[in-house]
């Protein structure tokens, strides 16, 4: 039940154990929902640890935020933080960056604990907050040369330090302008400039893209991939196709927990027992049905699209993970003399399994799922 | 420290970047001269014969109506503004400590109160131009000016940080400041003990000695208590962050 793959970047936690009510789909939610137990600088198989966050609580009052949150990120990689509105990421990503103090549980940053040693954490973080949170009465330049004053780097380093940030945003083209006058887009560039001043080994982006049009979400999208080659990344965002493209590890958060850690890959084949093509045919419904049934190692077949006696039908063909059955279905398909118009694997997407996973937690139960579902949820 | 004079710098200059700053310092400076004026027109057509009692000390508790009127407009946006935005957040995640943050904002509005006062002494340089007098009083009367903005930023400080609405700030700051002026004004019901602890707690009853152009020490050491006390507040408030949340 519990899972600890010791390859970087797919790492799991160990688990406390099945959660009572815990509906059989897999192992997920108990080696997910609950936290890590030991704190070591160096995580099982020798990558050092970054980032870690053991059993983080925070209460307001009589509301909890964040029940009991524990993971651990590597040096280098870069992680996915997602989270429905009021799942707990902020106020998570705001214990880790120091703003406020866990309840209880440690954050530790490049080793330091955030709470004891505030700022020699801080100084190994770079942040960007959700709402790239800027004076627009500034300019560009002056606003860098502000943080890092801030951050404490000396007069000689500052100039270096101002201008390579820059260099690496690519705003050095409007050094000079306010940042008030600034697109949204370049002002999300300021922002993240200000989270590499300083050269901190560690970077919390807080929702980088969001309010971006296409063209934008993409350039940052592209200045963020390019931040994780030497730095440890946490990326923050409900945007589950950024995730896709740029983190080698998705963490999932609702309800102030956290539902999964782990790669979209290894969540896909957890979430669902079955591996699944989609097969567009050309034939009458019953009889491609008894065809595609018939193909060895098939173990369900579905109708996604197409009215019954409609002229062509989409069938979710499901087989066990170990099984490719593309080909045999084609030949099936083709040999029973009926138009193969379209074959492919469907893999599951990070909406389909944060949906499942969110799903699953609300309902209690495993929610059946059809394939050609969803929208981006924001 | 260069924490604190980054964050003063940056504040200066959006004091100055503005045109707020300049409105302010414009109504100040109209305000006070005409007070001024007025002070010097009534000191000379009513004969009176000495300067310090007779002119400065009504100068001076002019120009304290003038600084109430414009300090927590001057205050207000520090903290306040820095939430609306989301500006603080990342100040709190910057390795500064939040004293540091508050001693930078405080130098910020200090040092546009001074700028205020020397441009509100030029009044004064005038009338020395034509009629030198005794520099001992109206310096005392400045002193007791610098200390009593001293302790109204301080007071303005403490409710930036409570509230991102600026508006909010700055009425806060109004009510606190004339409830610490007003205090006194109840002799009628008051018995004479408690009058006489609301006097010693009265903001203005310790300015009016440096008006009238005496320094005591127990008036210094007032306003700089209350400064203490309000930077204090303003300290506890920011770090209620860990129990309130980021608001």
């Amino acid at each position: 039940m519990q899972r600890s793959v010791p390859v970087r970047g797919r790492r799991t936690l160990p688990g406390r154990g099945r959660r009572s009510g815990a509906g059989g789909r897999s192992g997920i939610r108990s080696w997910a929902a609950a936290g890590a137990t030991r704190a070591p600088a160096r995580s099982t198989d020798g990558t050092t640890l970054e980032i870690t966050a053991e059993h983080l609580r925070k209460t307001f009052g009589a509301t909890v935020a964040v029940h009991d949150v524990s993971f651990e990120i590597a040096r280098g990689e870069v992680v996915g933080f997602l989270g429905p509105n009021g799942a707990g990421k902020s106020t998570t990503l705001r214990m880790l960056t120091g703003v406020f103090p866990p309840s209880s549980g440690r954050a530790i940053i490049a080793g330091r604990d955030v709470a004891r040693e505030p700022l020699e954490a801080r100084r190994a973080l770079g942040y960007l907050p959700e709402r790239a949170a800027a004076y627009g009465e500034m300019q560009v330049a002056g606003y860098l040369r502000f943080i890092a004053e801030m951050k404490g780097l000396g007069a000689r380093e500052l100039t270096g330090a101002v201008r390579a940030a820059m260099g690496a945003t690519g705003i050095e083209h409007v050094s000079h302008r306010l940042i008030g006058n600034l697109s949204k887009g370049y002002r999300q560039r300021v922002g993240i400039a200000q989270a590499l001043i300083g050269s901190p080994p560690v970077l919390i982006l807080d929702e980088p893209t969001s309010g971006l049009d296409p063209e934008q979400v993409t350039e940052i999208r592209g200045l963020v991939q390019g931040l994780g080659s030497e730095r440890t990344v946490i990326l923050s965002t409900h945007i589950l196709p950024e995730v896709e493209s740029i983190c080698s590890r998705v963490i999932i958060m609702n309800r102030g927990r956290i539902l999964a850690v782990d790669s979209p890959a290894h969540l896909e084949e957890h979430l669902r027992p079955y591996r699944e093509i989609a097969v567009e045919v050309a034939g009458p419904g019953d009889d491609v049905l008894r065809v595609l049934r018939g193909v060895p190692e098939v173990v369900e077949v579905v109708a996604i699209a197409g009215a019954p006696g409609a002229a062509t039908g989409t069938w979710a063909v499901r087989s066990e993970h170990r099984h490719d059955v593309r080909r045999a279905v084609a030949a099936a398909v083709v040999g029973a003399g009926y138009g193969l118009v379209r074959l492919e694997h469907l893999a599951m997407t990070l909406e389909e399994i944060f949906l499942t996973l969110i799903g699953d937690e609300e309902a209690g139960a495993p929610s059946s799922r059809r394939t050609e579902q969803v929208g981006a949820s924001h | 420290m260069r924490a604190i004079s980054a964050i003063a710098r940056r504040e200066l200059a959006a004091y100055f970047g503005s045109p707020t700053a300049y409105v302010l310092i414009g109504v100040f400076l109209v305000l006070s001269g005409y007070f001024f004026y007025s002070d010097v027109a009534l000191f000379v057509t009513f004969g009176a014969q000495v300067l310090s009692t007779g002119l400065w000390r009504f100068v001076f508790v002019d120009y304290r109506l003038v600084t109430l009127l414009v300090l927590p407009l001057v205050t207000m946006r520090l903290f306040a503004e820095e939430r609306k935005l989301g500006t603080i957040e990342l100040l709190w995640t910057l390795p500064v400590k939040d004293y540091q943050l508050i001693l930078g904002k405080f130098l910020a509005a200090w040092c546009f109160f001074a700028v205020i006062v020397l441009l509100a002494m030029i009044p004064f340089v005038v009338f020395y131009a034509f009629f030198p007098f005794d520099l001992g009083p109206p310096i005392a009367g400045f002193v007791g000016l610098l200390l009593l903005g001293t302790a109204f930023i301080a007071c303005g400080i403490a409710a930036s940080t409570l509230t991102e609405n600026q508006v909010v700030a700055a009425m806060l700051t109004y009510g606190v400041l004339v409830f610490f002026w007003f205090m006194t004004w109840n002799e009628a019901v008051g018995e004479e003990s408690v009058i006489r602890v609301l006097l010693l707690l009265s903001l203005f009853d310790h300015y009016y000695n440096f008006a009238s152009g005496s320094i005591q020490t127990v008036d210094v050491a007032y306003f700089l208590v209350f400064a203490a006390f309000f930077l204090f507040i303003a300290l506890r408030s920011l770090q209620s962050r860990s129990w309130r949340g980021v608001v």
